[in-house]
């Protein structure tokens, strides 16, 4: 049975409809993105499942409970690190854990012991007497995915846990989340807005404007795909744009950082002849092997905004509008 | 209900407000300021046309608006946990809503009782006589007082999402409630429909309730309401609050 079930989510938020219809499964000691632009709804289905809101319909099931009729039974057996920073700044670390512990029912021992070793992992032993005012965004992080840890629950709930963070923090909590969930086993279900991040799930949910647009592993995506994308910067990309789909029979995509892309089958071979064809400057030109950006773009039509990922020279260049 | 989940939030709001230093002073000075300063000046006009002294007659009602303050103000902390999100923290742990609700409630209970009693000991002072069995007998009415405020507080908590929005509250109902409450003068005074105020307000009878233990009896500024009255109109009053803030925290 799977330990997370989901059927035909819907949740409306006074005539704003942030789901619509959505549906998928997930295995136990999965680990399992939802990967989507911000708005798209991953905030509001993590929130439905860990029972803070009720669909407007539709079912969700968390270790074989009803998140509407068991709420109590799904609570004990998930942890949630919010997308916001959810700690007491009034509050030492320390004591943000222990009320954990003690809202969780654990006893004075327990609570001490997987303190310790929480603090062992995360590395904050020396700055656990410390009020939580003190720490950097990184370090608040960190100490809400150990707050999240305490209790072993079975599905860990992580929305966003690495936004607003540095690229360097960002990698070290997914190195740590990483090495815990080999230690622990856990279930993981993990949302994003960074592609680069995805590609740590087993299995990743495209979601936009409330629906799956993709359900599948990151390998199978990108297979899915077939082919290069060529990222182009010109002169004047409208008329590249008529010259590529006229001359070579090619549909190019505008890019909203400026330049177009289009897909090939094999890119090597057509980049040169791009450049003796085209009347236009050919400024920049970069070839992509299929990335989950790449899928983002193929099955939305828009780019995946704010992604960090490595992402073609070119389009990294263009500014924003 | 679980007992250790409702121990540690009570230790949080415990810590909190010890931890916060301008609220420990604001705490001690106003009741100080309204006996000293406002009391003071008034005790001049007044005396001369009533028996007791108005700065005595002004305890009970600087012990219930301390009550009040601190019992309402202990609710912010529910907007605050909301608006910084720990309030979630607490609402997607496998702990009943009841519980939430009941530590919340102690926490703000005991830190009202614990301020309303520390003024006894300023009864000596002005000449009033507080003995053991006054003290015992206002312990439990403080209790009861402050237990119905927090519980209101906590009801209209639960349904601000923002900190101005409790500053509005705090003027429009917390101010005219203190006001309205026979704390400054007898209400049998005012005007029609201002005593029709009075009547609904809990806090006109948790001060009756007070000025009859605290106050010689008889006299223009002498409780003014039968004590049993005072007691089970605020029993009812905060076993509805708590009913409906209880239920106030469901989700949406
Ligand atoms: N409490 C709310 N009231 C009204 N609309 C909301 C509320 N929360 C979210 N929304 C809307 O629902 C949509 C989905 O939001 P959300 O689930 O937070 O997306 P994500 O987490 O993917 O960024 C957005 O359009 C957002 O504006
Ligand atoms: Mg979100």
């Amino acid at each position: 049975m799977p330990i997370i079930e989901v059927k035909d989510l819907v949740k409306n938020y006074n005539g704003i409809e942030a789901v619509r219809g959505v549906s998928f499964c997930v295995e136990e000691g999965e680990t399992f993105g939802f990967l989507g632009p911000n708005g798209a709804g991953k905030t509001t289905t993590i929130s439905i499942l860990c029972t803070l809101l009720s669909p407007t319909s539709g079912r969700a099931f968390v270790n074989g409970c009803d998140c509407m009729k068991e709420p109590h039974g799904v609570r004990s057996s998930i942890g949630l690190v919010f997308q916001e920073v959810t700690l007491d700044n009034e509050l030492t670390a320390y004591e943000n854990l222990k009320f954990h512990c003690y809202l969780y029912g654990m006893t004075r021992h327990m609570a001490e012991e997987r303190i310790d070793e929480m603090f062992e992992v995360v590395g904050l032993g020396d700055r656990r007497n410390d009020f939580v005012r003190t720490f950097s965004g990184g370090m608040k992080r960190r100490l809400e995915v150990a707050r999240g840890l305490l209790h072993r629950p079975k599905v860990l709930f992580l929305d966003e846990p690495t936004l607003g963070l540095d690229p360097q923090t960002r990698s070290h909590v997914w190195q740590f989340i990483g090495e815990l969930k080999k230690k622990e086993g856990n279930t993981v279900f993990m949302t994003t807005h960074y592609m680069d991040e995805a590609e740590v799930c087993d299995r990743i949910a495209i979601i936009d404007n409330g629906r799956i647009i993709a359900c599948e592993s990151p390998e199978g995506l990108k297979s899915s795909l077939k082919g290069d994308t060529v990222y182009l910067r010109t002169s004047d990309d409208g008329l590249a744009e008529k010259e590529l789909l006229g001359k070579f029979g090619f549909r190019p995509m505008r890019l909203e950082s400026g330049g177009l892309a289009i897909v090939v089958e094999n890119g090597e071979k057509v980049i040169p002849r791009l450049f003796d064809g085209l009347t236009v400057t050919v400024r920049a030109v970069n070839l992509k092997r299929p990335s989950l950006d790449d899928v983002f773009l193929r099955m939305t039509g828009k780019e995946m905004r704010d992604s960090n990922g490595d992402r073609p020279a070119g389009s990294q260049a263009g500014g924003r509008k | 209900m679980s007992y250790r989940a409702a121990y540690v939030i009570v230790l949080r709001e415990f810590k909190r407000f010890f931890r916060q230093r301008g609220r420990l002073v604001t705490t001690i000075a106003r009741p100080l300021i309204w006996l000293f300063i406002v009391g003071a000046g008034l005790t001049k006009i007044i005396d001369a046309r009533s028996h007791g002294s108005y700065m005595q007659f002004m305890l009970p009602g600087v012990v219930g608006m301390t009550i009040l303050f601190s019992s309402i103000f202990s609710t912010i902390s529910v907007v605050w946990d909301r608006e910084f999100g720990f309030l979630r923290e607490m609402l997607v742990a496998p702990v009943s809503r009841v519980t939430i609700v009941i530590g919340k409630l102690f926490a703000g209970t005991s830190l009202s009782v614990l301020q309303g009693m520390a003024l006894l000991f300023i009864a000596p002072f002005i000449g009033l006589g507080v003995g053991v069995k006054e003290a015992f007998i206002m312990f439990f009415l403080t209790a009861l007082v402050s237990f119905s405020l927090t519980a209101f507080g906590l009801f209209i908590a639960a349904h601000l999402t923002s900190l101005e929005g409790f500053n509005v509250i705090m003027n429009f109902i917390v101010l005219p409630m203190f006001f309205l409450s026979g704390a400054l003068y007898p209400v049998g005074n005012l005007p029609a429909f201002l005593r029709w105020v009075t009547f609904i307000n809990p806090l006109t009878y948790g001060v009756d309730a007070f000025k009859h233990v605290l106050l010689p009896s008889g006299g223009a500024l002498a409780a003014e309401f039968p004590f049993v009255l005072d007691v089970i109109y605020v029993g009812v009053f905060a076993a509805a609050m708590t009913l409906f803030s209880a239920r106030a925290f469901e989700r949406r």
